[in-house]
């Protein structure tokens, strides 16, 4: 059985089943927020590992080929894009605006509420580029003092939390336009968010992808210059 | 073969873009820069033409994005190992993740949809506004 826990590709096969069961529960659940596949797949591998004390080394091992997709993944989502790029007309002033004080609150709210509520500078620092997706915010945070390792988890959290609770909290606020309402999934919770509101309208999933490419480009220029001033 | 095909391309730009950010160190992760370049090789073709290059893309894109969350799965098995540290400050972390979010989600959907003005039906997708001249850079 412990043999059996140290191949790699035992984790590879339960990661696909995870996920799969995970797309079974939304389905079954009339795709209730709860319900992400992502979610659904994380919670039952981390109980598994956890409960077996299986080494964390040889799941990443054999599911590095699942991780790998995710780069053409993102190369993928010009397509989306490619389609809904007609609606981009008249639409750049709300696209900039939204997304360069988007990316300024979600800094700066990052920091500060960390370090108001008794954290550690080092803390705000690991913080602050959670809203990006995990290839900027993990560089971001080493170059600033932070600890990049758990941005990483932070960015994944805030991607979970996008997934489950984007769309809902997008509709609490009014946001019905679908490119104001993916911009924002996009610009919160990266790519992690796009996934969800991708597989429920296509051209929030486009604004989705877009928002989360400029988002990364936006906070990479303007955390450093935030970072002097804090 | 067409999802092959259109695999290749993916993987192409993703190389392009890979190339372009060891070259320029742009700050952005290569395969959005993958992104950018496909999006312009399907601006540059004709979209509609549906041909071999296009249509291959679009079934390879279509496959991977129907199941984008699962490329998410092992990263975020690996926030387990970091849950002691998430632990020890649990009040900034929490409330600072869920709060800041919630302030950029916010601020990004009220403002976008503010900018563009309330001409979108509620429900309805907004028209691609095909009267105006392309780049305007009026949103109202």
């Amino acid at each position: 059985m412990t043999w059996l826990l140290d191949q790699p590709l035992t984790w590879l096969v339960a990661t696909l089943l995870a996920y799969r069961a995970g797309c079974w529960l939304r389905d079954r659940t009339g795709r209730h927020p709860l319900a992400q596949p992502v979610l659904v797949a994380v919670a039952v591998l981390a109980a598994a590992i956890l409960a077996t004390g299986a080494d964390l080394d040889v799941f990443t091992d054999g599911t590095a080929a699942v991780s790998f997709l995710l780069g053409p993944a993102t190369v993928a989502l010009a397509v989306p894009l490619h389609r809904q790029l007609h609606r981009l007309r008249g639409y750049v002033l709300p696209l900039l605006g939204s997304l360069v004080v988007g990316a300024l609150v979600s800094i700066t709210t990052a920091y500060g509420l960390v370090v108001l509520l008794g954290g550690s500078e080092e803390l705000g620092r690991t913080m602050a580029p959670k809203a990006t997706t995990a290839a900027v915010s993990i560089p971001l945070s080493e170059s600033l003092g932070g600890i990049a390792s758990l941005t990483a988890a932070l960015t994944i959290l805030a991607g979970i939390l996008g997934a489950v609770a984007g769309p809902t909290v997008l509709t609490w606020l009014r946001v019905r336009d679908p490119r104001a309402r993916g911009l924002a999934v996009g610009a919160a919770s990266h790519g992690i968010g796009t996934a969800r509101v991708l597989g429920e309208d296509e051209v929030a999933g486009a604004f989705s992808g877009l928002s989360m490419g400029l988002t990364a480009l936006l906070t990479s220029l303007l955390l450093p210059l935030l970072a002097q001033l804090l | 073969m067409r999802f092959l095909t259109g695999l290749t391309w993916l993987l192409g730009c993703q190389l392009v873009g890979t190339v372009i950010v060891h070259l320029t160190g742009v700050p952005v992760p290569a395969p959005v820069i993958g992104m950018l370049l496909l999006l312009v090789v399907l601006r540059v073709r004709h979209p509609s033409a549906g041909g071999d290059g296009e249509g291959s893309v679009h079934v390879a894109a279509d496959a991977l994005l129907g199941h984008l969350q699962l490329f998410f799965v092992p990263a975020g098995v690996g926030v387990v190992a970091y849950l002691g540290l998430l632990r020890a400050d649990a009040l900034p972390v929490v409330a600072g993740l869920v709060g800041s979010w919630l302030a950029g989600l916010a601020a990004v959907g009220l403002l976008a949809q503010a900018l563009a003005g309330r001409r979108s039906a509620p429900g309805e997708v907004p028209g691609g506004l095909p009267g105006e001249p392309p780049g305007g850079g009026s949103g109202a």
